[in-house]
């Protein structure tokens, strides 16, 4: 019985139960999406889509799509590359992340199974050490003609940009809502229950077209759209 | 957390169960299940501290606690804001509580009408 517990805690710990779980803020913000307008435009007609939504579970994006019968998958790749397991070294010393186990534990599907990605911000704030490998993987589980839609920032855009969260509220409307980490309480070795309020995801770095289009050069054709916000909308087609 | 009703059949959150789990009557669950879990025609209601890893088919589901495995709900499918779920949901309606984490997938499937 004991080490069936033991074998729980282990499990709870691991990449299926974050242990940095996102907290949201109230405030949200109405965003116009021409990349997401163009891309509702594409599926208008379509029956049963598989769609992939990698940012935060988004209650409002799972109604969006099985209300027009689609399936969509969720899975929160930002919160998954907090898990701590993944820290390790390079060949330097420099201190990455391990993107073998990252993928070994995430993204996990048949090839060429999905119509949709929905990125977001990932690729802006997710650890440099992942993106490439990320974008491989995504590349791979797209069916071929599937569509990626990925918002950059722009150069405009600052530093301390924040992560946000993305829902779909109309054809081409979003609702943007700032995500605030909060670490989950946790007991150490002596009883003491440790917690700490952390700010949220930080902006990794600021991509330039040039650097966007090398990111999806195994991809047949990309798209810029420009918004007024400081964020380049950009949709992919594998 | 909503509290499990009077005359519901209650898993309490220190047993521990490996195994098959079947019934037909609803189930409160708030200790650890590694295995199946069928009620076909009841409902399953995972409480704050229940920890699942197993296979779900059931009328109704509700989770607040954690559950890794494929959700199988002729009826209904509820993630409470405390859920942490990591598994495929097929089921004729879900709601899902901001603040819920799921990492799987989401099927709706009709019952057919005559």
């Amino acid at each position: 019985m004991s080490s069936v517990s033991q074998n729980f805690m282990k499990f709870f710990r691991g990449s299926s139960g974050p242990e940095i779980a996102p907290e949201q803020s109230s405030q949200k913000q109405t965003r116009r999406s021409s990349g997401l307008g163009e891309l509702s435009r594409s599926w208008e007609s379509a029956q049963g889509l598989c769609v992939l939504d990698l940012g935060s579970t988004s209650p409002t994006n799972i109604r969006h799509f099985t209300e027009r019968s689609h399936r969509i998958y969720s899975e929160d790749l930002l919160t998954a590359s907090t898990d701590p397991e993944l820290h390790t070294t390079d060949e330097q010393g420099n201190a990455i992340l391990d993107s073998r186990k990252f993928l070994a534990d995430n993204l996990v599907y048949p090839a060429a199974h999905f119509d949709v990605v929905l990125c977001w911000n990932l690729p802006d704030y997710l650890d440099e050490s992942l993106v490439k490998p990320v974008v491989g993987r995504l590349w791979s589980v797209l069916k071929p003609g599937g569509m990626l839609l990925a918002f950059f920032h722009t150069r405009e855009a600052g530093p301390d940009s924040p992560c946000h969260r993305f829902h779909i509220v109309g054809n081409d409307t979003l609702e943007m809502q700032k995500i605030v980490l909060r670490r989950e309480a946790r007991r150490g070795p002596t009883g003491a229950v440790h917690t700490a309020l952390t700010d949220g995801f930080q902006l990794q770095r600021v991509f330039n077209n040039r650097h966007i289009e090398t990111l999806f050069r195994d991809f047949a054709s990309i798209k810029f759209f420009l918004a007024r916000d400081s964020i380049r909308e950009v949709l992919v087609v594998r | 957390m909503s509290a499990p009703a009077s005359g519901l059949a209650q898993i309490g959150k220190s047993v521990v169960i490996k195994g098959e789990l079947s019934g037909s009557e609803d189930l409160y669950l708030d200790g650890q299940v590694e295995g199946s879990i069928a009620l076909k025609g009841n409902s399953l209601t995972v409480g704050p501290n229940g920890q699942v890893k197993a296979s779900v088919e059931a009328k109704g589901v509700v989770v607040q606690g954690k559950l890794e495995g494929n959700i199988q709900a002729s009826d209904r499918v509820e993630l409470r804001k405390s859920a942490v779920v990591s598994g495929d949901i097929t089921t004729q309606r879900i709601s899902i509580e901001e603040g819920a984490f799921l990492k799987g997938k989401v099927e709706i499937s009709r019952a057919d009408t005559k």
